[in-house]
C-alpha cells in the first residue's frame, strides 16, 4: 500500500487554510488555451506537505470539464470522470429537482454557473494579509491573455461563524490518510473516522473500492502521473485529486432573525432557543444533545468544551434535538446497523429487522457513505442577530456563504447530502418540512406547504412553527475537479501534442 | 381488513408500432413519466381503490448479454406492453372497474398489441394475458387507499388544532387525547372528517394467511429437522454455486449518459418514484432453482413477517414485485419506492445488500458476489451501474398518495389507531401525542 505522497495533493484537501483569512475565488474562462497552459504549468500551486512555518498564502485550481476541454485534454481521458461532474450542477433539470434548485435557486438566475455563464475553472486565492496585492504577483503574463473572468467571489473573515451568527464548520469527517484502518463492515456505532478514498481519488473507499476515474494508457505524455493502485499498467489521472464542489449561498440575515423573533414574541432569550433547534446547536456552537461523555470514535475534543461526542442514539423522537434540525440532517451519525447490537444473534436480527425497529429507529443508516469536508467562507458584511432585528438600509450588499466541499464522489456525497438529507421534506420520517435554513419551501407533490418546523417534546405533541420563509437562496454554483500536482502538470501539458 | 392485490397485463406490441404506442401513452401525463389522474384512456383518479399504476414498455437493452457473455444464442423475444397496478379487494371486481371505467381507453392502447382485436371481449383477453409475480411485497397489508387519505386528513386536522391551540398541545398527554377524540367526533359530526371502518377481512385471506404462517414455521422446523439429510446436497449445491460465481462474467459497465439524461427526466417529480428493471436469467437450472427458491422464499416472508411497513430493514417500498417472463428465462422487477433512486440504491445496498444479491445475483452480468449473499451490491458503483442499465424507462406512472411516504403512512395510521382507543396509559398517551407532527 502505497503512502500518501503529499506534495502531489493541493493543499484545501488536507487544510482550511484557516490562518489565511483573506481569500477570494476568481471564475473564469479560458480565452487562449495555449496561455492558459503556460500560466498553469507554472502556477506556485500550494500542496498538502506540512511547512513550518505554514505558508502565508495558498493558491488551488480547479476545473470544470469545459475547462479540460478547453486546455485540449482528450475526451478519452475526460470521459473517465464521473457522470455527475461531466453533467455540472446545472446541467439537467433532474439534477436541479433533486438540490433543490427551483423557484428562487433555479440556475436560470445564478450570478454564475447557470446556463450560459459557467466557468471553466476556478483559481482560488488565500493569504494572511494583503491579498490582493500578493495576487498581482501570481496573475502576471501570460494571465490577461488566458483568461477572462466572469466572476470573482470576495471573502470576509467572520471569524469562524456563519452569516446568521452560529459558530460554523464545528464537525468535520477524519480521513485515514496514514492508510491505517481496514474497511469496515456492518458498523455498529458511529464512527467519525473515514478511508481516505472518501476524500482523494485512487486510493479505496469506504465499501473498499477505488472510485472511478481517468485512467490512461501509459503513453509518453502521461508518464508524468502515477501507476494506478488497483490497475497498475494505467496512468491515474485521479489519483490524489477530488472533485470540488462550490455553491454560492445568499443568506437573509435579516428575514431569519426576524422570523424568530415574530414567533418567539417578546421573549429574546425563546429566539435564540428556537434559532438553536434550527441548527441544533446554540450561536456558540453547544449542541442540542449534551454530550454524555461517551466517547465517539475519530472524534476529539478541545478539554472543557465538549462539541461533538456525541450521536443521536439517545434521542430517536426528537425531544432533545429536533428530527429536522440543520446539522441533524447534514450528519445523522449513525453506523450502518441501528440498535447497537452486540453478538451474533443482535447483528442477524438488527440486519432482518427482527423484532422490529422502534418508531423513529432506522429511518437513516450508514452516514460514513455520506460524508463531505467543507471549505466553505462568509461574503459580505457581519451583521450581529441584535442588528439583524432592524429594517434593512435601502441599499444592503448581499451577504452569506460561499459553501465548498471536497470528495471523491460527487453523487454519493454531496448530493445524497443535499437531496436525501437537507433537502427532503420527508427526512427522519418528518412530513412536510424542509432544512430550517437551506430549504427552499418548494411544493413537493401533492404537499403543498413545506415551511414547517417542529420541535419535539418529551411526552407532548410536538410545537411547530409554520410559514417559515425561504432565508437561503443560491446564486451560483459548479463541480470542479481538483486535480493533484502531477495531473496539473499533465493538463498543462496533454494540449500541446496535436491530436 | 381489505387485502391488497396486483395485475399485470403483458402483451407484445405489434412491430413497427412502438413509436406509436408510446406517443399515445404520452398523452396520458402531465409530466414526463407522470400520470393525469384524469387522463382520457385510463382515468386512474376514479380509481378509488387503486394505489400505484404505470404502463411499461418492456424493452430490454441487454437481451444479447447472454449470447455475449455465455454463447447462449436464443430467438429475440417479443418487445412488449405492460400494464400493472396495485389495488385493494379483489382481483375480479378490479378487472371489472377497469372494463367499466376504461374500457374505450384501454382497447385504444391494447390496439397496438397482437393478439388483440376490437371484436375481442376486453375483460376475458385481459385476464388472459395476466402474468402473477413470483414475489409480491406489500407495504402495509390491509391499508387502503380510502384510509391513507382519511387518515392524513384526520393528521392535518389534529394538528391544524393543536397549531391553533397551543394551549391545548401544552396540555398532559392523557388530556390532548381526549380533547381530540371531542374535537374528532364533532368534526366527523359536522362531515368534514370520516374514519370509514375496517371492513372485515374476506375468509379466503384469513384461511390463507394462516397457511402461509404454518408453513413458514414448517419450514424452519423441519429445515433444521432435515438438515443431517439435506447437508450433503446443500453443501453439494453452494459448492456448485461457489465455482459459477467464480466464473460467471459482469456486465457493468458506466451508464450511457444519453439513456441516463432518459432515465432522470422520468424521476423526481414528487416524494415517491417508480422503478422498473429487467433481466435474463444466467443459463443452467443451479440459477434457475436459486432464483425460484429465493423468490419463493422472500415472497412467503412477505404475506408473514414483512407485512407491516417493511421488507426486512428498507422501510421506503410501497409495492414491488418480480414477475418470470417468457418460460422463465426472463425476470421483470417493479418497485414503488420514497426518495430519489440514487438514495433508493444506497438505501438498498447498505441495508439489505445480501437480500439484492441473492435474487440479482442470478441474472446475467450482475457484480460478482460471494456465497450468493456477500460482495455482489458493495462493488457500489458498478452495481449502481448494473441497475441504470436494465432499467426501463416507465412512460405512465400513476401514485394515488402523491406527497406521502410510506413511513408516513404508517405514522399516520398510528395516530388514528390511538385516536380510537377510547383509554390509554399515561406512557401510550404520551407517545401517541409525539406523533402528531
Amino acid at each position: 500500500m502505497n503512502p500518501v505522497d503529499y506534495g502531489d495533493v493541493q493543499g484545501l484537501a488536507a487544510y482550511a487554510f484557516g490562518k489565511l483569512v483573506e481569500a477570494s475565488y476568481l471564475l473564469l474562462r479560458i480565452r487562449d488555451s495555449a496561455a492558459a497552459r503556460a500560466w498553469i504549468a507554472a502556477a506556485p500551486v500550494t500542496t498538502a506537505e506540512p511547512r513550518d512555518p505554514p505558508p502565508d498564502t495558498a493558491l488551488q485550481i480547479a476545473f470544470t470539464p469545459a475547462g479540460l476541454r478547453a486546455l485540449g485534454l482528450p475526451e478519452t481521458a475526460i470521459s473517465g470522470f464521473s457522470a455527475e461532474f461531466l453533467d455540472g450542477m446545472a446541467g439537467s433539470a433532474n439534477r436541479s429537482r433533486r438540490l433543490g434548485d427551483i423557484g428562487a435557486n433555479d440556475p436560470a438566475n445564478w450570478l454564475w454557473g447557470g446556463p450560459g455563464i459557467a466557468a471553466d475553472l476556478i483559481v482560488m486565492f488565500f493569504a494572511m494579509r494583503n491579498l490582493d496585492q500578493w495576487r498581482q504577483t501570481v496573475q502576471t503574463t501570460p494571465w490577461d491573455d488566458a483568461f477572462e473572468t466572469i466572476s470573482t467571489l470576495t471573502t470576509s473573515n467572520m471569524g469562524g461563524v456563519e452569516p446568521f451568527g452560529f459558530i460554523d464548520g464545528i464537525n468535520q469527517p477524519v480521513f485515514d490518510w496514514k492508510r491505517e484502518q481496514a474497511a469496515p463492515q456492518n458498523t455498529v456505532s458511529f464512527d467519525n473516522r473515514v478511508a481516505l478514498g472518501e476524500l482523494l481519488l485512487g486510493y479505496p473507499n469506504e465499501y473498499d473500492k477505488y472510485t472511478d476515474r481517468p485512467l490512461l494508457d501509459p503513453t509518453a505524455e502521461a508518464a508524468g502521473l502515477l501507476p494506478a493502485e488497483d490497475q497498475p499498467a494505467r496512468r491515474d489521472l485521479g489519483l490524489n485529486g477530488a472533485y470540488l464542489v462550490v455553491r454560492q449561498l445568499e443568506q437573509d440575515v435579516r428575514g431569519f432573525w426576524q422570523y424568530l423573533a415574530a414567533a418567539a414574541g417578546e421573549d429574546s432569550q425563546e429566539r435564540y432557543r428556537l434559532g438553536a433547534a434550527f441548527v441544533g446547536r446554540t450561536l456558540d456552537g453547544a449542541p442540542l444533545i449534551p454530550p454524555t461523555g461517551e466517547t465517539v470514535a475519530g472524534i476529539t475534543e478541545k478539554p472543557g468544551q465538549p462539541r461533538n461526542s456525541f450521536t443521536y442514539d439517545s434521542d430517536l423522537r426528537g425531544a432533545k434535538c429536533p428530527l429536522g434540525a440543520h446539522i441533524r440532517r447534514a450528519n445523522p451519525r449513525n453506523a450502518d446497523l441501528f440498535g447497537n447490537p452486540s453478538g451474533f444473534i443482535a447483528r442477524l436480527g438488527s440486519q432482518l429487522a427482527i423484532p422490529r425497529p422502534q418508531v423513529g429507529e432506522d429511518l437513516i443508516a450508514s452516514t460514513r457513505f455520506h460524508r463531505i469536508l467543507r471549505r466553505g467562507r462568509e461574503y459580505g458584511e457581519k451583521l450581529s442577530p441584535e442588528d439583524a432585528l432592524e429594517p434593512a438600509p435601502s441599499s444592503e450588499a448581499p451577504r452569506g456563504i460561499h459553501f465548498a466541499c471536497i470528495g471523491a464522489n460527487i453523487s454519493r456525497q454531496f448530493e445524497f447530502v443535499q437531496n436525501a438529507w437537507l433537502m427532503s421534506t420527508k427526512f427522519n420520517g418528518l412530513t412536510e418540512e424542509s432544512d430550517p435554513l437551506l430549504g427552499n419551501r418548494a411544493a413537493v407533490g401533492d404537499c403543498p406547504v413545506t415551511g414547517f418546523f417542529s420541535i419535539p417534546r418529551d411526552g407532548k405533541a410536538a410545537r411547530r412553527l409554520t410559514g417559515i420563509p425561504q432565508f437561503i437562496t443560491v446564486r451560483g454554483g459548479g463541480y470542479f475537479f481538483l486535480p493533484s500536482l502531477r495531473a496539473l502538470r499533465y493538463i498543462a501539458r496533454a494540449g500541446q501534442t496535436p491530436a | 381488513m381489505t387485502p391488497q392485490s396486483s395485475f399485470m397485463i403483458v402483451a407484445p406490441i405489434r412491430p413497427n408500432r412502438i413509436g406509436a404506442l408510446r406517443e399515445l401513452l404520452a398523452t396520458m401525463n402531465l409530466k414526463p413519466g407522470v400520470a393525469n389522474p384524469d387522463n382520457g384512456l385510463v382515468p386512474f383518479g376514479r380509481f378509488e381503490n387503486l394505489h400505484f399504476a404505470r404502463f411499461v414498455v418492456l424493452d430490454d437493452q441487454t437481451t444479447g448479454d447472454i449470447e455475449t457473455l455465455y454463447g447462449v444464442h436464443r430467438p429475440t423475444p417479443p418487445i412488449y406492453l405492460a400494464f400493472l397496478g396495485d389495488f385493494d379487494g379483489s382481483y375480479d371486481s378490479f378487472l371489472d372497474s377497469l372494463v367499466e371505467r376504461a374500457a374505450s381507453g384501454l382497447r385504444r392502447i391494447f390496439a397496438f398489441c397482437e393478439g388483440f382485436s376490437q371484436g375481442d371481449d376486453l375483460r376475458r383477453w385481459m385476464a388472459a394475458q395476466e402474468r402473477r409475480p413470483a414475489t409480491y411485497y406489500c407495504n402495509w397489508v390491509g391499508r387502503t387507499v380510502l384510509q391513507t387519505r382519511e387518515e392524513e386528513q384526520l393528521r392535518r386536522a389534529l394538528r391544524g388544532y393543536l397549531d391553533r391551540s397551543p394551549a391545548v398541545a401544552d396540555r398532559e398527554a392523557l388530556t390532548v387525547h381526549e380533547t381530540l377524540r371531542g374535537f374528532v367526533q364533532k368534526e366527523e359530526a359536522a362531515g368534514n372528517l370520516s374514519l370509514t371502518p375496517t371492513a372485515a377481512t374476506p375468509f379466503a385471506f384469513t384461511a390463507r394467511h394462516l397457511f402461509d404462517w404454518v408453513l413458514l414455521v414448517l419450514l424452519v422446523v423441519a429445515g433444521v429437522v432435515t438438515l443431517p439429510l439435506t447437508l450433503i446436497p446443500l453443501l453439494l449445491l453452494a459448492w456448485k454455486v461457489r465455482s459459477l460465481e467464480k466464473s460467471d462474467p459482469e456486465m457493468a459497465p458506466p451508464t450511457d449518459p444519453q439513456w441516463a439524461a432518459q432515465l432522470y427526466a422520468l424521476e423526481d417529480y414528487g416524494i415517491s418514484n417508480q422503478f422498473s428493471a429487467m433481466g435474463t436469467l444466467k443459463p443452467g437450472w443451479v440459477r434457475a432453482f436459486v432464483m425460484a427458491s429465493v423468490l419463493w422464499i422472500i415472497d412467503l416472508t412477505a404475506r408473514t413477517i414483512y407485512t407491516r411497513g417493511r421488507l426486512a430493514r428498507v422501510d421506503t417500498i410501497h409495492f414491488a414485485r418480480w414477475v418470470y417472463l417468457d418460460n422463465r428465462t426472463r425476470v421483470y422487477f417493479a418497485s414503488n419506492y420514497d426518495g430519489s433512486l440514487e438514495s433508493y440504491m444506497d438505501d438498498f445496498i447498505n441495508k439489505v445488500g445480501f437480500g439484492l444479491n441473492v435474487v440479482f445475483c442470478n441474472g446475467v452480468g450482475y457484480p460478482r458476489t460471494e456465497w450468493l449473499l456477500l460482495k455482489g451490491s458493495s462493488d457500489e458503483q458498478k452495481f449502481k451501474y448494473f441497475l441504470r442499465r436494465h432499467e426501463l424507462p416507465t412512460e405512465v406512472w400513476y401514485d394515488a398518495h402523491a406527497g406521502l411516504t410510506a413511513i408516513n403512512l404508517q405514522r399516520n395510521a398510528l395516530i388514528r389507531h390511538g385516536l380510537e382507543k377510547t383509554s390509554l396509559t399515561e406512557r401510550q398517551a404520551r407517545e401517541w401525542v409525539e406523533l402528531i407532527r
